[in-house]
């Protein structure tokens, strides 16, 4: 049975349909990796899944648990405890400034009562040695460069142990060189056998770290199928053609 | 002379403090209170709350000492307040308006994107106000905020219109004696206390730079 199920979602802002109907599911261990130019409702789509958005219509699935069906009301409490199934990390971080790259990672655990105190504190300086980043523990955001803020970010995300992590066009805000350490780390999660959603403008990376690929134009899957299909059999004639524009850019 | 004098203007001093004191015990927690119903979705009570600002704001603070002194007896025939009181009353009233408006200005000045982080890691609205934004807010008003609080200390000069016997009025007493200089004189203390609020303030701003932004 699929963990992530995601039928027929469809949300619009004003008069504009961002997204018309989008469904698709995804296995536990799997890597989903969302591409499409600007505006096609990959982001929205990310943000609906964590209920930053509010679907118009669609029924959202983790196992057996339904998170969000089409006129259920839901209360602040339950969407609040929705969104535990989810993580995200943002395209710009979005730390918290005043805290330290340690209590960033800390603050919301220790909030929800996650465990004792040197338990999160384990967790946490656990995790930021994965993400390389175990003497940064007592620095402030404004210290590091673009490329550790994301690394913290991912940290802190995954402090929450989401079943499905999602992460925002998470080089987007960065130099180029420094893109490829932030993607080595969400690499590197792949074989902690999480399950994650990309969005991403990074071809190269979406190929070689992604189960399934998702071509999103206009608010629809235009296209669906592991790298191989995808990106080297596409059947759609967008697909060929947003493709094509990737490569011409070299 | 100088020291009767300098007593004499310290008892008043004292009065001056208490004011001064007491209005910013009432008045910060108040403009908090105040803030949020500006900022209200229900629009009756943001549309109610922003004219009882515009109408405080828009009028003379020694007006509304009269009026909240005087008022109750006129016009209802209550016993009138201490004259204390109904200077804490109209103070604190006062200035959470417009502490009001510089904490506003500070939360809009919060990005969305730090609701949102807490938000997607299951925080609960008072948490992401208490622990994420208030912290910030606080570091980003702390500039308006001293200035308000410096004008508040020689604002409770007026409080002389209703005969509270605050500095000022001290001062001024001993002008029926034939002695102008110790009116000159009251400027030192509020010379003197609010150079220690500078200095105050300076250490505070000091110690909300261990992080930027």
């Amino acid at each position: 049975m699929a963990l992530l199920e995601v039928k027929n979602i469809k949300k619009s802002f004003g008069k504009t349909e961002v997204l018309k109907g989008v469904s698709f599911s995804l296995e536990k261990g799997q890597v989903l990796a969302i591409i499409g130019s600007s505006g096609s409702g990959k982001t929205t789509l990310l943000r609906c899944l964590n209920f930053l958005e509010t679907p118009d219509a669609g029924t959202i699935s983790v196992g057996d648990k339904a998170l969000f069906s089409t006129g259920v009301k839901y209360t602040d409490d339950q969407i609040r405890e929705n969104r535990l199934h989810f993580g995200l990390v943002f395209q710009n971080f979005n730390l918290f400034p005043h805290y330290s790259v340690l209590e960033n990672i800390t603050l919301a655990p220790t909030l929800l009562n996650m465990g004792t105190h040197e338990q999160i504190k384990e967790n946490a300086m656990h995790l930021l040695e994965q993400v390389g980043l175990a003497n940064k523990a007592d620095s402030y955001p404004y210290q590091l460069s673009g490329g550790q803020q994301q690394r913290v970010a991912i940290a802190r995300a995954w402090a929450m142990h989401p079943e499905v992590l999602c992460f925002d066009e998470p080089t987007s805000a960065l130099d180029p060189e420094l893109t490829g350490e932030v993607l080595r780390v969400i690499k590197g999660l792949k074989g902690e056998d999480r399950t994650m959603i990309v969005v991403t403008h990074e071809m190269d990376f979406a190929k070689s770290v992604a189960d399934i690929i998702i071509y999103m134009a206009d608010g629809v899957i235009e296209e669906m199928g592991t790298p191989e299909e995808v990106f080297d059999h596409p059947k759609s004639e967008k697909t060929r053609a947003f493709l094509q524009g990737f490569q011409e850019t070299f | 002379m100088f020291l009767p004098v300098t007593l004499q203007l310290l008892t008043g001093f004292c009065e001056t403090l208490k004011v001064f004191a007491l209005t910013l015990a009432f008045s910060l927690p108040l403009g908090l209170i105040v803030c949020f119903g500006s900022m209200s979705k229900f629009a009756p009570l943001k549309a109610l709350v922003r004219c009882f600002v515009w109408v405080i704001r828009g009028t003379p603070l020694m007006l509304q000492l009269i009026i909240i002194f005087y008022g109750p007896g006129l016009l209802f025939d209550l016993p009138a307040m201490p004259r204390l009181t109904a200077t804490i009353v109209a103070f604190s009233i006062n200035y959470a308006c417009y502490f009001s408006e510089i904490y506003r200005g500070g939360i809009e000045s919060i990005a969305r994107g730090q609701y949102e982080a807490g938000q997607v890691l299951g925080m609960t609205k008072g948490q992401i106000f208490f622990r994420i934004v208030l912290p910030q807010v606080i570091k980003r008003i702390t500039a308006p905020m001293s200035n308000e609080i410096i004008t508040l200390v020689k604002d409770t000069s007026l409080a002389r219109i209703i005969s509270v016997y605050e500095i000022i009025w001290a001062g001024e007493s001993f002008i029926k004696k034939g002695l102008l200089w110790p009116l000159f004189y009251t400027g030192a203390f509020y010379l003197l206390f609010n150079g220690g609020l500078t200095l105050l303030f300076g250490y505070i701003e000091k110690k909300l730079n261990y992080y930027r932004g």
